[in-house]
């Protein structure tokens, strides 16, 4: 027998990821899947949104649009708009189950308090929660990056990077919706993020290029989670592909690892109380 | 199965459990005893290695839960007070679900599952909603749920709040077939029948302590005697009757609505208080009960 250390704590802080296991967090995302498999209309309902919007704004508004030009050749608007929508649509997918459906897991359903009671740890909570984000954001994107192939709209064979950028885009998405979603307190607070996530939708070169805006405002995009996602897909789609493009999925990565440490250190402190 | 030193649980300056001491034996059905507030469920939660103590020592199936938690949890089985049942999830796969996060086979679980259904009579609810069971089905399926991975341990935390009298019977007669098997229970309640019926020992706990530890017929016999004479008379009177009591050398509660004397001849009791002269507007002998201890203990009702 020994003494509780309090001492631990500070590591914990620190490191509150070193509790996760992949193999237990992977039970959580096996409890997701069955939910998902019951209830599959919701599930596929998330595709469609972006894929109504490549038809209505890329190709219906696409034909009062000139081409755009990317990396010094002109493009079709709806192929300019494509890759930003696929981002979105990534964004999305990752989102939508970390800030919604996990605030109300988390405040309501209170679906931990039995999941802790298991040998999984809130560490594995936060991984596994991030990972079933994750996977959804990534059959979304697979989804329509399908059918901007099917629609002509793939530039370079470049593209076939986009899924797994698509896919990092939805993790890093899922993470930072984790870290968020655990330190709000009413639904109030989660409208907050929808307050949040459809400006960036709308204005994160997702529409048009970054030139259109005067330069302050220009560098406020710039900064934005989904403009680095929305500059990839646009350059690999496309078949721009330049060295620069580290410092997005740079970017991208460290928003990840960042966020996702944040999401586990709250929820130990929330639900391991 | 069970160890604590000095445990104590703190939530910033609110003292929840203030430093106890427990030893619960492998096989045992051990209670936790005491009105909302007293400290059981924090002191659950510290054993079930779901909440870190502040200070003390702990141990839980022979493991430190600060290092080892998951493998301790690995052979808990644990009915928290709200069911905690998965909504978003049919019966049946609460069930399966909750088996593979003890990272059991399929094939075991869906067999388990199947037993457990028909342990706790509820083979034909299987695809049900969770939100369709009634409060006694959903109590059953927690229980049946914290038995998927077949624990050495089972943790209740009370198990028969809220059920009618029918559910609660089936509740019990559920928790005797696991003794039988030889699963250590360890429930909390504040219901004094229940811990009477199910418990080998138990501890009374008030304002996060142990006030008092023992079986439950020990407990009675060491803290009230074997009857109880409940009297109801007119304030004028009361001094009176105390007094009387007192000659008789009963101890004597005041509550505020009557007085409880303590004595093994209730009956006897009873006589020295009618020779006083007195009219009681209300009398009642009965055999003494754990309420009767925790009211001389704290001065308290149990549940109010």
């Amino acid at each position: 027998m020994s003494a509780a250390r309090p001492t631990s704590v500070p590591l914990l802080r620190l490191t509150p990821l070193a509790l996760a296991r992949p193999g237990r967090a992977r039970r959580l995302v096996e409890r997701n899947l069955v939910v998902y498999r019951r209830g599959w209309t919701y599930v596929v309902s998330g595709f469609f949104e972006p894929f109504l919007y490549l038809l209505s704004i890329g190709v219906g508004l696409g034909h009062l649009v000139g081409s755009q030009r990317v990396g010094g050749h002109p493009v079709g608007y709806a192929a300019f708009v494509a890759p930003g929508l696929l981002a979105s649509s990534a964004m999305n997918g990752g989102i939508l189950d970390t800030t919604y459906g996990l605030f109300f897991k988390l405040k309501y359903a209170h679906t931990y308090e039995a999941v802790l009671s298991t040998p999984l740890t809130s560490a594995d909570v936060a991984v596994g929660e991030v990972a079933s984000a994750f996977l959804r954001g990534s059959v979304y994107s697979a989804a329509f990056l399908a059918v901007m192939a099917g629609l002509g709209l793939v530039g370079s064979p470049w593209a076939l990077c986009c899924l797994p950028i698509a896919a990092l885009v939805g993790l890093a998405f899922a993470s930072l919706g984790l870290a968020v979603t655990a330190h709000l307190r009413s639904w109030q607070d989660v409208d907050m993020v929808a307050l949040a996530v459809l400006p960036m939708f709308l204005f994160s070169a997702t529409f048009y290029p970054l030139s259109i805006y005067p330069g302050a405002v220009g560098w406020l995009v710039r900064v934005t989670p989904l403009y680095q996602g929305v500059v990839l897909l646009r350059a690999f789609d496309l078949g721009a592909v330049t060295p620069g493009l580290w410092w997005h999925a740079a970017y991208l990565v460290v928003l990840a690892g960042v966020s996702l440490s944040v999401a586990a250190g709250r929820l130990r402190r929330l639900l391991v109380p | 199965m069970v160890r604590a030193r000095r445990l104590r649980k703190q939530f910033g300056d609110f003292v929840a459990v203030g430093g106890i001491d427990l030893e619960i034996r492998r096989g045992e059905v051990f209670g936790f005893l005491g009105p909302n507030g007293a400290g059981k469920t924090s002191t659950m939660r510290m054993i079930a290695c779901m909440s870190p103590a502040t200070s003390g020592e702990l141990e839980v199936r022979g493991r430190d839960p600060a290092t080892d938690g998951p493998a301790i949890r690995a052979g808990i089985g644990l009915v928290p007070q709200e069911d905690a049942l998965d909504a978003e999830l049919s019966v049946l796969d609460n069930l399966l679900v909750y088996g593979r996060y003890f990272d059991l086979p399929r094939r075991v679980i869906r067999e388990r599952a199947g037993q457990l259904l028909e342990f706790a009579q509820l083979a034909d609810r299987a695809g049900a909603k969770v939100d369709a069971l009634s409060g006694g089905m959903r109590r059953r399926l927690t229980i049946a749920r914290a038995l998927v991975a077949a624990p050495e341990l089972v943790i209740l935390d009370e198990p028969t709040t809220g059920l009618d009298p029918q559910a609660r019977h089936l509740v019990w007669e559920r928790l005797y077939r696991l003794k039988r098997e030889g699963v250590t229970l360890i429930l909390t309640t504040h219901y004094m029948d229940e811990a009477e019926q199910l418990c080998d020992r138990l501890v009374v706990m008030d304002r996060g302590r142990i006030v008092a530890e023992g079986p439950p017929r020990a407990l009675v016999a060491e803290h009230v005697a074997r009857e109880v004479l409940e009297v109801r008379v007119l304030p004028a009177d009361e001094a009176a009757v105390v007094a009387a009591l007192d000659r008789h050398g009963a101890g004597c509660d005041r509550l505020a609505d009557r007085l409880c004397a303590y004595g093994d001849d209730g009956d006897a009791l009873l006589a020295a208080v009618l020779a006083t002269g007195v009219h009681p507007e209300g009398v009642l002998v009965r055999r003494a009960s754990l309420e009767d201890v925790f009211l001389r203990l704290t001065g308290r009702r149990l549940v109010d």
